[in-house]
């Protein structure tokens, strides 16, 4: 590049620069400067910035709803152990590390659930907050995605009835809205099912989530299948592989690889659904607030509320797209062609 | 070793295999010559089993291919598979592409299926590669590394479908070697293949096919120096020119 196209670009660049602040400086001042970052109330900011204090004063809400006060540790002990549960399978070569999936699983539930004597029981409707959505998201992607692997391979069967049952389930789950599902979980399913086995709302509420985002995950894995060459399907039965061994240590190991950005894509959709849930009454990170600025000490700061709400879900989304981008690369560490 | 008869296979109308009849000896090496789409590398599949057959038996080590349970599946571990297309396994490294089969479907020991891989990578000499990736090695040393992986379940007869047929020409020549030694081993082979060099120096037996039946069989020297059929000598001809 010439000196002269150099100092150009420069020039450009610094004038975006100035631009740029030039117009964010009114939004940088309101949302830094001059807001107020403590208080007990409204009153207690000043207007000519954004009122931060609702949200520090109600921080522990918005981390674990109504939570007994004293007992946030369980939430964060549970949202610590469900990945930590799942990290063993992804260890090459340790399969028997696997059997402390399910250990791990069951002390979480214990420790958010409470019960057996252990700890004070603590039922779903007093779970909330942010914490509530990353509960919701992980435990539904965790079944959704063996769901939508089995759902995938059913519309690929050989068999008519179970790829037609297959691709109708997902045509049907693809082409209602979540929030209509949402309703019908919370207020159709107890009508038409007996109490017992009705379970109480929030779970009803992960049920639908899960059947409803396995299907967009069906979809993704089955592009993943598609693309597995024939010949290694091949080279699998010439090895005497057969049907089972071959998809395991086949074709689902390459099909999940090539689903993997797909499936990043699902898991984000998925964790910005769960804010969807507070139409149904549960109070999630969203419904916390909502239900913060209709409280008379706080009226009126819905910008603060719903910016606060973006830049959380911003910021989860965009951590889940780097991790994932990170194990990605990983995954393709070796093989690079040559020649 | 294998004995095909009558073996009719259909691609819907299509009459690809029409009446096959062949054996092969132990220890016979055989290779197949003929134009696209006569049926040759349609036949070598049907014999381990890739593409079924409408009429006709084939049995290997004694083994009905289409019998139920044990019995075809005793057939088609007789033999191994090499592709035109190496279809080695691409997640998995040169050694794991190995000892898949091996620990998984013969339960060998992870530690006895390594050091067995490892012997066999040594004798196709890639052993240096064990660790890498297939997209890491050239075109003559993936289809080494595949000639391994099918030695590695111990088959009793080879099967190889072009196996030269994708490579760059200089790498033709170091998965011939393989493959003589291979022969050199006493090893049953039937190599479906364009190799007119290769057939000359290995062949117990040459076949020439068109439009799915075997038109000529015989020893390579009288084979290519007096071929009897026109169909044989036209074909013949098109390759010297």
């Amino acid at each position: 590049m010439s000196r002269a196209a150099l100092w150009a670009r420069r020039l450009a660049l610094a004038l975006g620069l100035v631009l740029l602040l030039v117009l964010a400086a009114p939004a940088l001042r309101w949302l830094v400067w001059d807001a107020t970052w403590t208080g007990q109330s409204r009153a207690a900011c000043d207007p000519a910035g954004a009122c931060w204090a609702m949200i520090t004063a109600r921080a522990p809400q918005i981390l674990w709803g109504f939570y007994p006060s004293g007992h946030g540790w369980r939430v964060v002990l549970a949202l610590a152990l469900l990945p930590a549960g799942l990290a063993p399978l992804a260890v090459r070569g340790r399969a028997g590390l696997a059997l402390l999936t399910a250990p791990l699983g069951a002390v979480a539930c214990l420790a958010l659930l409470g019960g057996a004597r252990l700890l004070p029981s603590v039922p779903s409707a007093y779970w909330g907050g942010l914490s509530l959505n990353l509960i919701i998201g992980t435990v539904c992607a965790i079944f959704a995605l063996p769901l939508g692997v089995l759902l995938a391979l059913a519309r690929r069967s050989g068999l008519p009835v179970i790829r037609l049952l297959a691709t109708a389930y997902i045509e049907t789950a693809r082409a209602a809205p979540l929030i209509v599902v949402l309703f019908a979980a919370a207020v159709l399913v107890p009508l038409l099912v007996p109490a017992p086995l009705a379970l109480d709302k929030l779970a009803r509420a992960m049920v639908a989530i899960t059947l409803f985002e396995a299907a967009y995950m069906a979809e993704a894995v089955r592009g993943g299948l598609m693309a597995v060459p024939q010949g290694q399907r091949e080279a699998a039965q010439a090895l005497g592989l057969g049907p089972m061994r071959t998809l395991v240590y086949v074709v689902l190991p390459q099909a999940l690889r090539t689903a993997a950005p797909a499936l990043v894509n699902s898991f984000i959709g998925l964790l910005k659904d769960t804010s969807l849930i507070y139409v149904i009454g549960v109070l999630d990170l969203t419904g916390v607030l909502r239900n913060a600025v209709s409280d008379f000490a706080w009226q009126g700061l819905e910008p603060e509320a719903y910016i606060f709400v973006g830049l959380t879900f911003w910021l989860l989304c965009f951590g889940l797209s780097r991790a994932s981008a990170v194990l990605e690369r990983r995954f393709q560490a070796a093989p690079t062609p040559i020649g | 070793m294998i004995a095909i008869e009558t073996l009719h296979k259909w691609y819907g109308d299509h009459h690809v295999l029409k009446g096959v009849d062949l054996s092969v000896a132990t220890g016979e090496r055989v290779v197949v010559l003929g134009p696209s789409g006569s049926g040759k590398s349609t036949l070598i599949r049907a014999i381990n089993g890739l593409e079924p057959h409408q009429s006709g038996t084939i049995r290997v080590d004694g083994h009905d291919l289409a019998g139920r349970g044990k019995v075809g599946a005793a057939a088609r571990r007789a033999t191994g598979m090499v592709f035109q297309g190496f279809n080695l396994f691409p997640h998995l490294t040169v050694l794991d592409n190995c000892t898949l089969a091996p620990i998984r479907v013969a339960g060998v020991p992870r530690a006895e299926a390594e050091a067995r891989a490892l012997a066999l990578l040594e004798r196709v000499r890639i052993a240096d590669h064990a660790h890498k990736f297939p997209v890491q090695l050239s075109g003559g040393q993936q289809q080494r590394a595949a000639i391994a992986r099918a030695l590695a379940m111990a088959p009793k007869v080879m099967l190889f479908d072009e196996p030269t047929s994708a490579l760059d020409p200089e790498m033709v020549g170091e998965v011939l070697d393989v493959m003589r030694g291979l022969a050199a081993s006493g090893m049953t082979m039937i190599v479906v293949t364009h190799e007119m060099g290769f057939a000359r120096e290995v062949a117990d037996r040459v076949i020439f096919m068109d439009a799915g039946q075997i038109i000529e069989e015989g020893a390579p020297e009288p084979f290519f120096a007096a071929p009897r059929q026109a169909r044989t000598r036209a074909f013949l001809s098109r390759l010297r020119a």
